[in-house]
């Protein structure tokens, strides 16, 4: 599991929305191949997190972003091309987005803006990428259908399809479960273990026990503060080195 | 993904995407360019004259509009103001409170398909091209307002001042529904929860707090009435002096570059006077224009 | 209510409420009554005027008979032309307002150019197509001068509709096509344009209207009174509806009325047509949401 070198390193990050601070000087590491949990309340910080890897926090007016975040020791702030860094990242919404086109097409956006032709490649691609985002055979027969008529939880496991297709690196994903019955979120977890066999992820759940049962080590975010990080029997044991962390992982807040 | 294309393709994809977000920059201002451009070239065409030997004070001054005599020519160009004037302001005295009655009726008091329906009678009425409404006064205004009024010729302040108010009447009502809509309904709601009238909430709650987008919908229709062309040039007569009456001709600013322009020689003083007179008519609906702008934008803010 | 309010003034309450609603209703009435009896009138009168061949013969003796073919063939020249130009100026510029431009003094001024570009004077337009096209350039009085002029003057009521067409896709479609490594043009290219298609549509068509009615701004930089042949090229002057519609009704004597009533029918039913095929094009819009 521990390799030389992080995939993702984020090095005293702090970012304001105008007067309001959304992170205070958080220093965290994803490793390779390792599940990172992201656990905390609302408003700590955890999608600010997200968005300031794959460079959309810009978008937003006023965010000033200072410290460090580097994906295989580079910089991301000064990646020479920024669809090509945000293709390396997949990103998972917490609201779900189809987009205005077939499912087909939804899925197969990504390679194709990045120059993929092939009818075959993109076949197979986007056949892929649908069963492990477990939304293959309720969509197999109608591909061809709006992206955007289909159910909230459908649609997030679109969105899941879309960020696998462009073959991320690191996948990041922010409180995905939040529109999909039990069920399915079980059988992404399982894709989510599959995956982590060769990709990074970041897991921002509001679920502790989610986190508990996927990610290898986990981070609790606190009002854009990092609080700790560890393995997560550690953070979800007796004994977490902050006893904000047991409060909170044992629902005495948030 | 980044297999998938050469490092020279990224390149190629880069600056072709460079070129495009330039051509639509370049697009995005053009209409600042073509503001100064308008501004320069009717400058261009104005300035020998406006600024090497027009009387400015007989220009603002003097009624006396002689451009093409031998002997003696003069450019008093204050009928012509007057003209345009008094057209203006007749065609706001029927507009302004037919429009914004309308824009009331519309905004607070139809509903559903009535609304719709009215709503696209007045975005048609808008289509409606200016000749043909001079034809119209021409052929339908001139005879009755002969008949009614007992006069010679019903080419006059009237019958211009009716067209410009039905022609300036569309964008009141859009404007005025639009600033109408802006007012929060926590207001009407408030004000009806007290008990007052749909009248009264109107008059006294509506009126006050959309005042900002009533004016900017008047003062765009002054800015519509002012630099209206064929409707007035068809249908207010040919007399240059200042009216006394609303039976009376005109002859406003916009009818008098329209009629002589075709007549001039390129470069002659007749010819750039009417440039002078263009650089006029653009400098008032200019500051027309941005005080709307203004009061618009207040709306907006709030 | 009643335990609160005096019956008396409750029906008093009750009646000036029933007048205001006349007032307002009797305003509006009042408007459109008159432009319905006028359109009716220039059917009415226009339609015996309108035949094969008043539609497609030239004018002749002197304009006091014949057809107004010419002028519906240069209509079209010069709105085909303007469109032409205005169409792809005016796409582009709403894109970069909408997607491009950051709110500050540069978009401010540009929009303030775009009002001001709606408000000057059609004839103030044409002093300029004088100045700028059929002087400075070189141009002529020809179509391509005329429809320059038109362009510009009509490039507004594109911008318009456009940008409103473009802000009405939601932004979270253009952040999911960002995280997936789409760059802004793509993004634009391929999902905020072909999504707007309608609303761009909607202020073309009234660009096509505008530009087939007005009349101040190709007096002087295209139009002609009378051309007996149709026009080859954009170097060519042509005849227009509605410059055909002022010669005829002020400028030459003895035409017979109901010529000049077929001329306004049809000027006035083309840019109606089009206008309300815009308004249906907008309205099917509105129920056909594609999310």
């Amino acid at each position: 599991m521990v390799s030389e070198r992080p995939k993702v390193q984020f090095e005293t990050l702090t970012v304001h929305f105008g007067e309001h601070i959304a992170l205070k000087d958080v220093t965290l590491d994803l490793r390779p191949n390792e599940i990172l949990g992201i656990i905390g309340p609302a408003g700590s910080g955890k999608t600010t997190l997200l968005r300031a890897l794959n460079r959309t926090l810009e978008l937003t007016r006023d965010a000033r972003i200072e410290g460090k975040v580097q994906l295989d020791g580079e910089d991301v702030y000064r990646a020479p091309s920024l669809p090509a860094l945000r293709r390396r990242i997949g990103m998972v919404a917490p609201l779900p987005v189809g987009l205005p086109m077939s499912i087909y097409d939804n899925v197969a956006f990504a390679p194709r803006m990045a120059g993929v032709r092939s009818k075959t490649t993109l076949d197979g691609l986007v056949e892929t990428c649908l069963v492990q985002a477990a939304l293959w055979d309720e969509v197999k027969d109608r591909l061809a259908d709006l992206g955007t008529k289909l159910s909230g939880g459908q649609q997030q496991r679109l969105t899941i399809a879309r960020a696998l297709s462009h073959e991320p690196e690191v996948l990041c994903l922010d409180e995905f479960s939040i529109a999909i019955d039990p069920v399915t979120t079980m059988r992404i977890e399982e894709v989510l273990k599959e995956l982590s066999r060769r990709i990074s992820i970041l897991l921002v759940t509001n679920l502790v026990q989610q986190a508990r049962r996927l990610a290898h080590r986990t981070a609790f975010l606190l009002m854009g503060e990092l609080v700790e990080v560890g393995p997560t029997e550690g953070l979800f044991g007796r004994n977490p080195s902050d006893s904000r962390t047991f409060d909170y992982v044992h629902g005495m807040f948030g | 993904m980044a297999k998938g294309w050469s490092k020279t393709r990224a390149q190629v994809e880069r600056a072709k995407e460079r070129v495009i977000e330039l051509a639509i920059a370049a697009c995005g201002i053009s209409a600042v360019v073509f503001v100064f451009a308008i501004i320069y070239f009717v400058f261009r065409e104005a300035a020998p004259l406006l600024f090497g030997g027009l009387d400015i004070g007989q220009f603002l001054g003097s009624p006396e509009w002689y451009p093409d005599s031998v002997s003696n020519k003069r450019y008093g160009a204050l009928a012509l103001i007057a003209g345009t004037l008094s057209v203006t302001v007749l065609a706001m005295a029927i507009a302004v409170p037919f429009g914004l009655g309308a824009a009331i009726y519309v905004s607070e008091f139809s509903h559903g398909r009535t609304k719709e329906a009215l709503k696209v009678v007045i975005e048609l009425l808008a289509g409606v091209p200016s000749v043909v409404w001079g034809f119209i006064g021409l052929v339908v205004i001139n005879p009755i307002i002969i008949d009614v009024f007992n006069t010679a010729v019903g080419l006059n302040v009237l019958n211009g001042a009716f067209l410009l108010g039905l022609m300036s009447v569309p964008i009141m009502v859009s404007i005025g529904e639009d600033a109408l809509k802006a007012v929060p309904d926590t207001y009407r709601e408030a004000a009806e929860a007290m008990g007052a009238t749909k009248w009264q909430v109107t008059w006294r709650v509506l009126l006050p707090a959309a005042r900002n987008g009533l004016l900017a919908a008047v003062l765009l229709g002054v800015g519509r009435a002012v630099g209206e062309t064929m409707a007035v040039l068809m249908a207010t007569g040919h007399a240059v002096h200042i009216p006394t009456s609303p039976l009376d001709s005109v002859r406003t600013m916009t009818a008098t570059i329209a009629a002589e322009l075709g007549e001039t020689a390129k470069g002659s003083d007749h010819y750039r006077i009417l440039f002078v007179l263009g650089a006029l008519l653009f400098a008032i609906t200019f500051v027309v224009n941005l005080v709307a702008d203004v009061a618009i934008r207040g709306v907006r803010k709030r | 209510m009643a335990v609160f309010d005096s019956s008396d003034g409750a029906r008093r309450r009750h009646f000036t409420q029933s007048i205001a609603r006349s007032v307002f209703a009797g305003m509006t009435i009042l408007l459109i009554l008159p432009v319905v009896a006028i359109i009716g009138l220039l059917v009415v009168r226009g339609a015996p005027a309108l035949s094969a061949e008043f539609l497609f013969s030239a004018p002749m003796r002197g304009m006091t008979a014949g057809g107004i073919w010419p002028a519906i063939v240069g209509t079209m020249w010069l709105v085909g032309v303007s469109l032409a130009v205005a169409a792809p100026i005016g796409v582009l510029a709403a894109v970069y307002l909408n997607e491009y431009a950051r709110d500050g003094w540069i978009t401010r001024i540009v929009h303030l150019a775009i009002v001001n570009l709606a408000g000057v004077p059609s004839i103030v337009h044409a002093l300029f197509g004088v100045g700028a096209f059929v002087l400075f350039l070189s141009l002529g009085t020809s179509i391509l001068s005329a429809s320059l002029t038109l362009a510009i003057m009509t490039l507004p009521v594109i911008i318009a509709s456009t940008k409103e067409a473009l802000a009405a896709v939601p932004m979270p479609f253009r952040e999911a096509c960002w995280n997936v490594g789409a760059t802004r043009w793509q993004t634009i290219r391929h999902v905020v344009l072909p999504n707007s298609v309608a609303g761009i549509l909607t202020g073309v068509i009234l660009q096509v209207s505008r530009a087939a009615g007005e009349t101040a701004p190709i007096l002087f930089t295209g139009a002609a009174f009378f051309l007996p042949h149709l026009p080859q090229s954009v170097n060519d002057q042509c005849m227009a509806l509605s410059m055909h519609l002022f010669t005829l009704s002020t400028q030459v004597p003895n035409v017979p009325p109901q010529m000049t009533y077929g001329t306004a029918l049809v000027l006035l039913g083309l840019v109606l047509t089009v206008n309300a095929t815009s308004i249906v094009i907008r309205s099917r819009l509105r129920r056909k949401r594609r999310w």
